[in-house]
């Protein structure tokens, strides 16, 4: 087992509208089977042992599912590996001696709360917006009564992947949420049972995500290259005819 | 106290029908007149809030994430059993009670796993049309895989993914009533005490864990679907954020709490690295299809795995239990693991885990068929442990899963406390003394899509609607015991962090109340665990301030939860004087080292009621009948 001395460049902020700045800390024999977080939380007992506040940052499941993991790491959403959540991400990705900038989600949609974590409801409002087939409970017909290709349904499950962590935003230089949002829309696009209201779904849950001031897609593709789950720019260009197909049908 | 557990008279196969019948209904244009508290958004939370306000309810939904989306539900792997019988190889719903009822030791409610399988179906329609992407045949029908060793292929899958796709479908449902005006979403907010009025729940006392700012809700009634305690043992396969602590204050509030000591280890996860060790992370027991368990035959042989040759290492499951072999169920598998290393045969730098091979498998049927039926198993245990899984054996160990034991409810799920009702993990009902897999899943959406938009009529249709405030007394003082706890645990200003005392507690339950159990451990425990307490109380070290956003204090108010709970588990372990699915006690077993039941004296609930802080809680019994099911030894030889 190896150990590393590291040094940690953390954003702190008190309070959303507190001053924020960068934080340095030592960390000494860093165990290299350890995941980032628990990094973090060795580092957050030291400081709670020494009257000190711990670096706030949002944790859940810590299997790389829920989504909740929001650090900027060494310039990267969730860090150096590809496809992996910061959970995921061990500390023997890391060099001994190394620095290691921290920082939050970076995008005007996402207002920061404290240290690293940020106010991701802009998520939530997009979805509540559409992103759902609006079937109540009890009135659904067998399950095998609509047969799906499984070309279709392998490729629906692949944009439903989706963990909404908003690593796709925090990449983009635009703060553009196309990804997230296509990734909703191509997963009901491609489904029969999703197709009767794809027209409005798709105009009403753009418009929610230009609401909330995510920028404009300049097809760089910085999302896809950060995605935790390596969703594919095929659903941005899936968005966008679903897009130009939902204006003309409307009207 | 009586326990009544309100199941319908008639016949099992018409309960159900019946009952839905017999139950009063709130008239249509009556449901807007009456409000719902649901506290937490997971399956049966979600599934809960968005099928009640598509009835006409107005539901106030509370969850402690930023979004009602990362509820653990999430991580589930499997999938979600069903009785469709679409592959035609003899499912039914008499089945898929009879297994689960088998599954669970004979320790459940058979009116409530029958109506848990009727309405298995109906989840599995709910979540296609909701537009969740199973599985598919190239028919473009639905697939189906065996799981757990049932010996009909009825589990749904999605991928590896089952529970995220099972959430995201009941978020989008609940997230469409957001929009709708008939949910209102309070993520970030923590429930931290239920409010009784005159005997009935009538609201909760929240924290807003962004401002610190501490909240009355009323409504007519209050639904807790806030899972399972397995983070109890500090370490387990739970989020880091899972607690009991809203289950715990309605203990305490006059809801009886059902066997608390029914707990299930996984015996596929990956063991523990070191000292920094934060949760434990699951793989799905499907691995065990085609790995095989082993130790070394010497005790401490730190040889690679690789250079120790056939003749000298254990293949102890297959030799142990040769027909079932490396597919014995979860709790036996567990154990037999935690055997081996007791003996000191376990395996890594800890010793504390067992071998899971896939060598001969792979010599079988070649690389690219194991990498297709787990390739992304794999490829989570590179990731987390760094050691290829193709070359050299997995190592693992049996690590806190899930918690069959719960709010005790009875067949409306209402709790004690008229007017609550638990929902999913959070009761005790369906799974008895063990989970079968792919059942976690479908019980949470029964509950929350099937069973409770029924019977939560049946109550509110016997209290007035109308307009409800937060002016009885009992809200002010609930909120005045919520602020004097926080500035309690502010005050201390001790030495110990609040993850330090938490890891103390986790290896109390761990050695005395974990896989197996025996009356010594237990008692010790239930001296230990006070003093712990004691210690917690005076010299934790919570930084900060109430109000503001403080992660410290949120997890020091759910460990002190923890510290009196924990104490529960033992003493209902204790009571126990049987072996039965999960819970294992050494004193009773079989000549074969396996678990030996009392049917004479254990065929009941154990429902424990609070008697006050420094009181030992009273242990009530609901008694179990079964009229369907025969009682035999489970035999996995």
């Amino acid at each position: 087992m190896s150990k590393l001395n590291l040094t940690l460049r953390v954003w702190r902020q008190n309070g959303a509208n507190g001053e924020g700045k960068f934080v340095d800390y030592e960390m000494k024999d860093v165990d290299t089977h350890a995941s980032f977080l628990e990094m973090l939380d060795v580092l957050n007992d030291e400081l709670e042992s020494k009257g000190e506040a711990p670096i706030a940052f949002d944790h859940d499941c810590r299997e790389g599912i829920c989504g909740a993991c929001s650090l900027f790491i060494n310039g990267r959403p969730h860090g150096p590996e590809n496809g992996t959540t910061a959970c995921q991400l061990h500390m023997r990705s890391f060099q001994d001696g190394e620095t290691i900038v921290i920082e939050p989600w970076r995008a005007k949609p996402f207002p920061i709360i404290r240290d690293l974590v940020v106010d991701r409801s802009a998520f939530d409002r997009i979805i509540a917006a559409g992103g759902y087939i609006s079937v109540k409970t009890g009135s659904a017909p067998d399950a095998n009564a609509i047969p799906v290709a499984k070309e279709k349904a392998d490729k629906a499950m692949d944009a439903a992947a989706c963990i909404g962590c908003g690593a796709c935003v925090a990449a983009c230089k635009n703060a553009s949420a196309m990804l997230f949002v296509s990734a909703k829309v191509s997963q009901f696009a491609l489904l029969p049972q999703g197709k009767v209201e794809s027209n409005k779904r798709v105009l009403d849950m753009v418009e929610a995500m230009d609401r909330e001031g995510f920028g404009n897609c300049t097809n760089t593709g910085a999302c896809e290259a950060e995605c935790p789950k390596e969703i594919s720019l095929e659903n941005i260009a899936r968005l966008n005819r679903e897009w130009v197909k939902a204006n003309f049908s409307v009207g | 106290m009586q326990l009544d557990s309100r199941i319908p008279e008639g016949p099992i196969d018409k309960a159900w029908d019946n009952h839905r019948f017999n139950l009063k209904l709130v008239n249509p244009a009556n449901k807007r007149k009456y409000s719902v508290i649901v506290v937490g958004t997971g399956l049966a939370g979600a599934a809960a809030a968005a099928s009640l306000a598509e009835l006409g309810y107005h539901v106030k939904n509370f969850c402690i994430s930023d979004s009602p989306r990362r509820a653990h539900s999430i991580a589930a792997q499997g999938g979600i059993n069903a009785a469709k019988n679409y592959p035609n190889d003899g499912d039914s719903i008499y089945r898929l009670f009879y297994d689960t009822v088998k599954g669970g030791d004979y320790r459940a409610r058979e009116a409530n796993v029958y109506r848990l399988a009727q309405v298995s179906n109906n989840i599995i329609d709910q979540c296609v049309a909701q537009g969740v992407p199973f599985a598919r045949e190239y028919s473009g029908l639905l697939a189906n895989r065996s799981f757990g060793g049932a010996q009909v292929s009825r589990t749904f899958y999605a991928r590896g993914q089952t529970g995220q796709q099972l959430l995201l479908g009941a978020y989008s449902a609940l997230m469409r009533q957001v929009q709708l005006g008939n949910v209102s979403m309070y993520p970030r907010m923590e429930m931290l005490d239920l409010v009784v009025v005159d005997g009935h729940a009538r609201g909760i006392v929240t924290r807003d864990m962004v401002s610190g700012r501490i909240e009355s809700h009323a409504a007519h009634a209050v639904c807790l679907a806030t899972g399972g305690y397995s983070n109890v043992f500090f370490l387990s396969t739970n989020a880091m954020p899972c607690n009991v602590t809203a289950a715990f204050r309605a203990y305490k509030r006059g809801a009886l709490f059902a066997n608390p000591c029914y707990t299930q280890i996984h015996p596929t996860c990956i063991p523990v690295a070191g000292e920094h060790q934060s949760k434990l992370t699951l793989m799905s027991e499907s691995l065990r299809n085609d790995g095989r368990v082993w130790v070394p035959k010497e005790h401490g042989d730190k040889r690679h795995p690789t250079d120790i040759p056939e003749g000298e290492r254990d293949y102890y499951l297959e030799r142990r239990y040769p027909s079932f072999g490396n597919l014995v169920p979860r709790d036996v598998a567990s154990r037999a693991a935690k055997a081996v290393c007791d003996e000191g045969r376990g395996v890594g730098a800890t010793g504390l885990a067992v071998y899971l091979d896939f060598a001969d498998a792979i010599k079988r049927d070649g690389r690219a068929a194991i990498e297709a039926r787990y390739g992304n198993l794999f490829h989570m245990y590179h990731k987390i442990t760094g050691e290829d899984p193709y070359s050299v054996p997995m190592r693992i160990f049996p690590a806190p899963h899930y918690t069959m034991g719960g709010l005790w409810v009875d067949y409306n799920l209402m709790s004690t406390v008229p007017g609550l009702f638990v929902l999913g993990e959070a009761n005790f009902s369906d799974h008895g003394a063990n989970r079968l897999g792919a059942s976690a899943l479908m019980q949470g959406l029964a509950d929350g899509y099937f069973v409770i938009p029924y019977t939560i009529g049946g109550y509110l249709s016997q209290i007035k609607g109308g307009p409800v405030d937060t002016s009885a007394p009992e809200f002010k003082a609930s909120e005045q015991f919520v602020n004097e706890r926080l500035n309690k645990l502010l005050s201390i200003k001790g030495k110990q962090t609040v993850d330090g005392i938490h890891k103390k507690l986790g290896r109390i339950m761990w050695d005395n109340c974990g896989m197996s159990r025996q009356a010594d451990g237990l008692k010790k425990a239930i001296e230990e665990i006070p003093k712990l307490r004691e210690e917690f109380w005076n010299d934790v070290s919570v930084i900060g301030t109430q109000g503001e956003f403080n992660q410290v204090l949120e997890r020091a108010g759910r460990v002190a939860d923890f510290l009196e709970f924990g104490e529960m588990m033992c003493r209902d372990a204790l009571a126990r004087e049987e072996s039965c699915g999960g819970h294992f006690r050494e004193e009773h077993q079989t000549p074969e080292n396996e678990a030996k039941r009392d049917d004479e004296k254990f065929t009941h609930v154990a429902a424990w009621e609070y008697k006050g802080d420094d009181e030992v809680p009273t242990r009530h019994t609901e008694s179990l009948e079964f009229n369907y099911v025969k009682l035999t030894q489970r035999s996995y030889k």
